[in-house]
C-alpha cells in the first residue's frame, strides 16, 4: 500500500496508456467484426471459414505478434502503434463470432416481419438486426475487454510502457507492493472497462428491462 | 359481408402461379433462408394456382400443413418468387414493381406478431409511415389513432412489446400492418397463437374493424372454423398447393367437392352452415322470468320445472331449477350450459340456444342484452325445412310471417357471423 502511494503518478500515468492500448483496439476490432459478422451471418458458404479463420488469430501468442507487426508494418519496435494493432486483431478474433451470433439470434418472424415490411439490406442491418443484437455484442465485448487488459501488460517486453511494467520490475526486483499493486491496478482496470460496456449497454436496450432482463 | 358477385374489381389475382422448390432453376432461396411450407426438396409447394381475391373482402386460403398455403401468401409481397405465373395487384404485375415499395404498400400480419422488441408500441406501429417519409408527429398521431381503434389502451403506447399479453400483441401487429392504410392486407395465421377466448375476441373485433375499413384481404389458416367464420370466400387447398375448391362459405359447408374438401370441413357441416341461414321472421314466446335475488317462493309461483332468471336490466342471466331453490336466487344456483341466442343472430344460434337450454326453451336476447323471449328447437327446424325449399325452388325465403301476436316478439336471422354468447 505505501508503495502505491509512494508512486500514485507513476501508477496513475501507466494505467491511462494501459486503458489507451486495451480500450482503442476495442473500439476499433468491434468497427472491423461488424461487417464481418454481418457477412458471415448472411452467407451462409462463408461463415464457417471466416469465423474459422477469425478465431484462429486469438491463438497467434502476444509476443510474437508484438515482434512480428514491425516487420509488416514497417514501424519501430518501440512504438505503441503495434500494440494498437495487435490487440485489435485479437479483438476482432473475439467478435466477429460474436456479432454473428448477435445478428442470427433474431427472432426469425421480427426478421420476417421487417421485410414484409419493405427494410431493405443495409437499413434492416441498422434498424433491426444490430439494435436486436447489441446484448449478445456487449457480453462478447465484456470478455474481449477483460482478454485486452490482461494481454496488453506483455507489451512491456518489448517496451511499450503500461501497467505489465509494475508486474515485470516487481518481480525481476521482488518488490512485493509493485506486484500486488500492477495487479490490482489490472483488475480495477478490466472492471471499470466493464461498467463503461455494462452502462453503454443499458443506455442502448430499455426494452431488455422491460421484459425483465431477458434478451 | 355478404358475397356482393359480379362487378367487382380484382385487387389480386394469381394466374397459373407454380412454386417448385430444390430442383427449380434459380429464384429457390428466400431473402429469409426460409422455404415457406413443405420443406423437402424437390417438391411442389404451389401448383399452378389461378385465384382471384376481390376488393374489399376477405378471401381465406385454408388446408392442411404443407398445402403451400404459406407460400401463396408470400408470393403476394415476393418473400418469396413464383417459379412461374404472374400475380398482380390492382391491376399491376407484382414482378415489375420496386419490391420495398411493393411490400410497402402491403400491410403484413403473422402469427406471434413479429413485432420489433426493441421498439415501443407505438414506434412499432409508426415503422411503415416513417419508412414511407411520414413526418414523425404526423406518424405518431395516427398510430395513436391507430392503437385506439384496435382496442388497445392508449397507455399501452409507451410500452415494449415484451410487456403485452399475446392478444394485446397480435393487436399492436394489426395496427402496425394498418399504419400505411394500405389497400391490402396479407394475414399469415395472426390469431393461431392466443388462447381461444381470446381467438374469438380478435376474430370479431376484426370482422367489425373490416367492415369499417374494407380492406381486400388474403387470409391464411389452417383452421376451417376460422375460415368459414371469417371468409367471404374460401379457397380450400389440398397437400402439393393444388386448389380443390373456392367457394362462399355457405357453399363450402352445403357442397363441398369431393372427399377431400368434404373431409376437411369436418362433421357438423350441416348445423354448421345453419351459420350463414337466412331465415325468416320466428315467432317467440314470453317466458315468465325472476330476477336475481328473488326468493324461492317467487320462483315456485311460476310453477314451471326451471325457470328463466334475469338481471337488473331485463338481461337473461340463466336458468334455476325450480326443487334446488331453498333460498333466494343467487348466481351460484344457475344452470350455465345455456347459449343466449340474439335478435340478429343466426337459425344456428337460435337452434343452439334451444338445444342447449335445460328447459328445452331456447333464450333470445335483443342487441341490447335484453331478454326479448324463447323459443322450441321443434319451432325453429320448420324454418330450417322452409329454407331447404326455398333453396330448392331456387329463391330466397320471402318470409311468410306467423302472425305475430301482441305479446309475441319476432326475431330475425340475418347477420351470418354473430356467434351466440353464453348465457351467464
Amino acid at each position: 500500500m505505501s508503495w502505491a502511494l509512494d508512486h500514485l503518478g507513476d501508477i496513475l500515468f501507466r494505467a491511462g496508456q494501459h486503458a489507451w492500448l486495451a480500450g482503442l483496439p476495442l473500439v476499433l476490432g468491434l468497427l472491423i467484426a461488424m461487417p464481418l459478422g454481418w457477412l458471415a451471418n448472411r452467407t451462409p458458404w462463408l461463415r464457417a471459414s471466416l469465423l474459422t479463420t477469425t478465431g484462429l488469430l486469438y491463438t497467434i501468442p502476444s509476443l510474437a505478434l508484438f515482434i512480428l507487426l514491425p516487420s509488416i508494418l514497417g514501424t519501430k519496435i518501440l512504438d505503441p502503434f503495434n500494440v494498437i494493432v495487435a490487440m485489435t486483431i485479437y479483438t476482432v478474433a473475439l467478435l466477429t463470432r460474436t456479432v454473428a451470433d448477435g445478428l442470427s439470434s433474431v427472432d426469425p418472424s421480427t426478421r420476417q416481419a421487417a421485410i414484409a415490411m419493405g427494410y431493405g439490406g443495409f437499413a434492416r442491418f441498422r434498424a433491426v438486426d444490430l439494435p436486436l443484437a447489441v446484448p449478445v455484442i456487449a457480453a462478447g465485448l465484456r470478455v474481449a475487454a477483460v482478454s485486452n487488459v490482461s494481454i496488453v501488460s506483455v507489451a512491456t517486453l518489448i517496451g511499450v510502457s503500461q501497467l505489465g511494467d509494475l508486474l515485470v520490475d516487481g518481480y525481476n526486483r521482488v518488490i512485493w507492493g509493485e506486484l500486488l499493486t500492477g495487479i490490482v491496478a489490472c483488475v480495477l482496470l478490466a472492471l471499470v472497462l466493464d461498467l463503461v460496456i455494462q452502462a453503454g449497454t443499458r443506455a442502448l436496450t430499455p426494452w431488455v428491462r422491460a421484459q425483465g432482463g431477458r434478451p | 359481408m355478404s358475397a356482393r358477385a359480379g362487378t367487382l374489381t380484382c385487387m389480386i389475382r394469381f394466374e397459373g402461379v407454380t412454386k417448385r422448390y430444390g430442383d427449380a432453376p434459380g429464384g429457390s432461396r428466400e431473402p429469409d433462408g426460409s422455404r415457406g411450407d413443405g420443406g423437402d426438396t424437390a417438391s411442389v409447394a404451389v401448383d399452378n394456382l389461378t385465384l382471384e381475391a376481390p376488393t374489399g373482402q376477405i378471401t381465406v386460403l385454408v388446408g392442411p400443413s404443407g398445402c403451400g398455403k404459406t407460400t401463396t401468401l408470400r408470393m403476394v409481397n415476393r418473400m418469396i418468387t413464383p417459379t412461374s405465373g404472374t400475380i398482380s395487384v390492382d391491376g399491376r404485375d407484382t414482378a415489375t414493381m420496386d419490391v420495398a415499395e411493393l411490400r410497402r404498400g402491403i400491410g403484413y400480419v403473422i402469427q406471434h406478431a413479429g413485432l420489433f422488441p426493441h421498439r415501443t408500441v407505438v414506434d412499432n406501429v409508426m415503422t411503415v409511415p416513417r419508412l414511407l417519409g411520414v413526418g414523425k408527429r404526423e406518424a405518431r398521431t395516427r398510430a395513436m389513432e391507430l392503437i385506439e381503434r384496435v382496442g388497445l389502451d392508449p397507455a399501452m403506447a409507451r410500452r415494449y412489446p415484451a410487456q403485452l399479453s399475446g392478444g394485446q400483441q397480435q393487436r399492436v401487429g394489426v395496427a402496425r400492418a394498418l399504419a400505411s392504410d394500405p389497400p391490402v392486407m396479407l394475414m399469415d395465421e395472426p390469431f393461431s397463437a392466443v388462447d381461444p377466448v381470446v381467438r374469438e375476441q380478435l376474430q370479431n373485433e376484426f370482422l367489425r374493424l373490416q367492415s369499417e375499413l374494407g380492406k381486400t384481404i388474403l387470409f391464411v389458416t389452417h383452421d376451417i372454423d376460422e375460415a368459414v367464420k371469417l371468409g367471404d370466400q374460401v379457397a380450400v387447398l389440398r397437400v402439393g398447393g393444388v386448389l380443390a375448391q373456392l367457394a362462399s362459405p355457405a357453399k363450402l359447408l352445403a357442397d363441398p367437392v369431393d372427399d377431400f374438401v368434404a373431409g376437411f370441413v369436418g362433421r357438423d357441416r350441416g348445423y354448421r352452415a345453419l351459420s350463414f341461414a337466412d331465415a325468416p321472421e320466428l315467432s317467440l314466446a314470453d317466458e315468465p322470468t325472476v330476477r336475481l335475488g328473488s326468493t324461492s317462493d317467487d320462483v315456485r309461483a311460476i310453477g314451471a320445472p326451471w325457470v328463466l332468471a334475469v338481471g337488473d336490466e331485463g338481461e337473461p342471466m340463466g336458468w334455476v331449477r325450480s326443487a334446488a331453490v331453498d333460498r333466494e336466487v343467487t348466481r351460484d344456483l344457475l344452470h350455465r350450459g345455456g347459449t343466449v341466442a340474439s335478435t340478429s343472430g343466426s337459425l344456428r344460434a337460435l337452434l343452439d340456444a334451444a338445444l342447449s337450454s335445460p328447459s328445452g326453451r331456447g333464450v333470445v336476447a335483443g342487441d341490447d342484452g335484453r331478454l326479448v323471449g324463447t323459443i322450441t328447437a321443434a319451432e325453429v327446424v320448420p324454418a330450417i325445412e322452409a329454407r331447404r325449399a326455398a333453396d330448392t325452388a331456387g329463391r330466397v325465403p320471402a318470409g311468410g310471417r306467423p302472425s305475430a301476436e301482441a305479446d309475441e316478439a319476432t326475431v330475425r336471422a340475418g347477420e351470418p357471423t354473430t356467434e351466440e354468447a353464453t348465457a351467464r
